[in-house]
């Protein structure tokens, strides 16, 4: 789960980490109050979008005086930014963020991120700040410097320390630099974050290291003991059918194509896609029931597949371990019941209680192809889709 | 042989009295897994399917002398799970529960360096040696015994290749799941070494899928140092950038962790690798014919 850019800085706030004065604003008339608050000469307007690369496609501007935030309020509120992280078809802006202008003297780069490799959370920084990370770390990997973290003891202020030497932090404002990366270092396990970005990371002209973005992505497996990072959740950066089906507990991705499928195992799921576009389709959805799905559960999975427009058939994919083939039996053929089923519909079902499933799907008196393997089940819902 | 278990691993159950594991007991116990002990905090002294049932797992080892458990704990307990297992001495973990948060993994990872035990998974299907013990929540009756090892990312994709392999005729030595997490006890290479060492292995196949680079790491491996044939497959060859498949591990991001670089990575090892999930059998089959071993491998 992603949240916005001041929602990050509120996290930030209550770990030490010093972020410029700032409040978010829904309308010009609030972004005109928020600036008058802060009252400083220059003010910035940000977009606020669940997307990196906002200052390249015009989603931050500088505004000298109350005029110029209106102006560029009214101008960014209900903008669709294109960036290179949103797609193509880019994110509408709804929310604003009006923050003091910072005295900036040089930009830097910090993230914390899980290392799969050593399985350890693992320091990120350098001084090429305000770029895109993965370019540098291209580019120039020299520039780029890593501290790996021991979880017993946390980040180490020897640690924090050496790399405010290594991204070149002015010798007087290195104990800053390092009080600020032990406090993002504490914020990030405290909310179990998957990615914390500050980018950038700036030291200003009166001797300040702040932040001055904030990226925080959560461990969706986490988020049950996080009730206050919950709440931010801000349910219009995403899509409306993921949203249905994670209340529901199914791992569901909406994509481009036009066949629906429905799997268990996310493993099996991303095969069967790769098997449909290999004879020729394009998948509409990911989807992965799980493995504890009860038969509401996949009744639910197969309504939010009918719910896209797009879907000119469903391929149901089964190969049961903990998923047993009866309960999708069953669910399809809920489903079936409760909206009417005008696409065509294979179904391939092995592993535990396949005879049952089987057996119910074939005195439900449904229409249904069956198939004896994905790939002809694969093979067959590209055909009939045509 | 085998690798990790076979008809003599004394089994435990962790979480034996959850509906979940309930079903898998009845079903291990079905097909022959010597399940020895169960354990749920409060429900000691109790039974299930004639399973005894413990408080902790030092009194489970101590009165059945269990040397592996399967983990079927919720998952804000499972990581504690682990620990309990490992503080136990077993000589294998398996844990089997998804959605553990990931930060309490780093922690298990760290609290097992110098221990015993070796944990597979979490969010894995387990381990089956067939027809001799099976510990996990894979289908019985898909496997055969035989001489291919099979290790995989994903459980239901382990499954399609098993099943394919013993349709064909094609026994399995050891099937063994390593599951999806970014953080795992057991990895590619360490399944590898062992089939490696074990004499009644002659080949493998390896599933993985996009996000990480475990595969490519596997890889190298088993360009230096395996001498048995092993095909691959990878899962997500078409799946977009920056969109987590479901597996908290299977993620492409910043253009790493792309099925087309494992496959590279592969190839240049001398795996091959299965152009679609539904050729997996067939290529390991093409591929032992070609090394004189599919006769050896075809099960009688």
């Amino acid at each position: 789960m992603n949240i916005h850019e001041y929602q990050g800085k509120q996290i930030l706030k209550q770990y030490g980490v010093s972020v410029p004065e700032g409040h978010v604003a829904f309308s010009p008339e609030e972004a005109v109050k928020a600036a008058k608050e802060l009252g400083t000469d220059v003010v910035v307007v940000k977009a606020q979008i669940h997307a990196g690369g906002r200052g390249k496609a015009g989603g931050v501007k500088l505004a000298k005086n109350l005029d110029e935030v209106r102006t560029y309020a009214k101008e960014l509120l209900g903008k669709v930014l294109v960036t290179h992280q949103t797609g193509p078809e880019g994110k509408e802006v709804k929310r604003l963020y009006i923050e003091a202008g910072s005295d900036i003297q040089k930009e830097y780069y910090l993230g914390l991120v899980l290392d799969r490799e050593t399985s350890r959370v693992t320091l990120m920084g350098s001084e090429e700040g305000g770029m895109d990370i993965e370019e540098v770390a291209a580019n120039t990997p020299e520039r780029l410097f890593y501290e790996e973290i021991d979880p017993v003891v946390g980040l180490t202020g020897f640690q924090a320390r050496r790399m405010a030497f290594n991204m070149n932090i002015p010798a007087k404002l290195v104990n800053k630099a390092a009080k600020l990366m032990l406090g993002l270092y504490q914020a990030y396990v405290d909310t179990d974050a998957a990615i914390v970005e500050i980018n950038p990371l700036v030291v200003t002209g009166d001797g300040q290291v702040v932040a001055l973005d904030a990226k925080f992505n959560f461990d969706a497996n986490a988020l049950y003991r996080h009730q206050d990072v919950m709440e931010m959740r801000d349910y219009d950066e995403e899509d409306a059918k993921e949203i249905e089906a994670s209340k529901y507990d199914l791992s569901y991705i909406s994509l481009d194509g036009n066949i629906g499928c429905m799997v268990n195992g996310a493993g099996l799921a991303m095969a069967t896609m790769d098997t449909i576009n290999y004879y020729g389709g394009t998948p509409a959805n990911f989807l992965d029931v799980g493995g504890g799905a009860t038969a509401e559960k996949v009744t639910e999975a197969f309504k939010i597949i009918l719910s896209d427009q797009n879907v000119k058939g469903i391929f149901v994919n089964i190969f049961g371990g903990i998923m047993k083939c009866d309960i999708i039996a069953e669910g399809v053929i809920q489903a079936a019941k409760e909206v009417s089923l005008n696409v065509p519909l294979v179904v391939r079902l092995e592993g535990t209680n396949v005879e049952l499933g089987k057996k119910l799907l074939n005195e439900s008196g449904l229409d249904i192809v069956a198939a004896g393997t994905m790939a002809e089940g694969a093979k067959k819902i590209v055909e009939l889709v045509g | 042989m085998s690798v990790y278990i076979n008809k003599d691993t004394k089994v435990l159950v962790q979480g034996i009295t959850g509906s979940t594991a309930l079903f898998h007991t009845k079903q291990m116990l079905e097909y022959g897994t010597k399940i020895v002990a169960g354990v749920t905090p409060g429900k000691g002294g109790t039974e299930v399917e004639g399973v005894p049932v413990f408080n902790t797992v030092q009194d489970a080892v101590k009165a059945t002398g269990a040397n592996v458990s399967v983990i079927y704990v919720p998952a804000p307990f499972a990581a504690d799970a682990i620990l309990e297992a490992v503080d136990a001495d077993l000589d294998m973990a398996i844990c089997i529960t998804e959605h553990i948060p990931v930060l309490d993994m780093v922690k298990v990872k760290r609290y097992m360096e110098g221990k015993k035990t070796r944990l597979v998974g979490p969010n894995c299907p387990g381990v089956i040696t067939p027809d001799e013990c099976k510990i996990g929540i894979m289908p019985g009756y898909i496997h055969k015994k035989g001489h291919v090892g099979v290790v995989s990312r994903s459980g239901t994709l382990t499954y399609e290749a098993t099943h394919q392999l013993s349709e064909e005729g094609i026994g399995q030595s050891t099937a063994v799941g390593i599951g999806g997490d970014p953080v795992n006890g057991t990895n590619f290479i360490d399944v590898l070494k062992a089939f490696n060492e074990d004499e009644d292995t002659y080949a493998v196949v390896m599933i993985g899928e996009i996000g990480g680079t475990a595969e490519e790491e596997a890889a190298a491996w088993v360009k230096a140092n395996m001498t048995k044939p092993v095909v691959g497959f990878i899962g997500g060859q078409t799946a977009p950038e920056g969109k987590r498949m479901g597996h908290a591990g299977a993620i492409i991001s910043g253009g790493k962790g792309t099925a087309a670089d494992k496959i590279k990575a592969m190839n240049e090892a001398g795996i091959e690798v299965a152009d679609t999930p539904s050729v997996i059998g067939e290529t390991l089959i093409k591929v032992i014919k070609e090394k004189g071993l599919y006769d050896k491998c075809k099960t009688h």
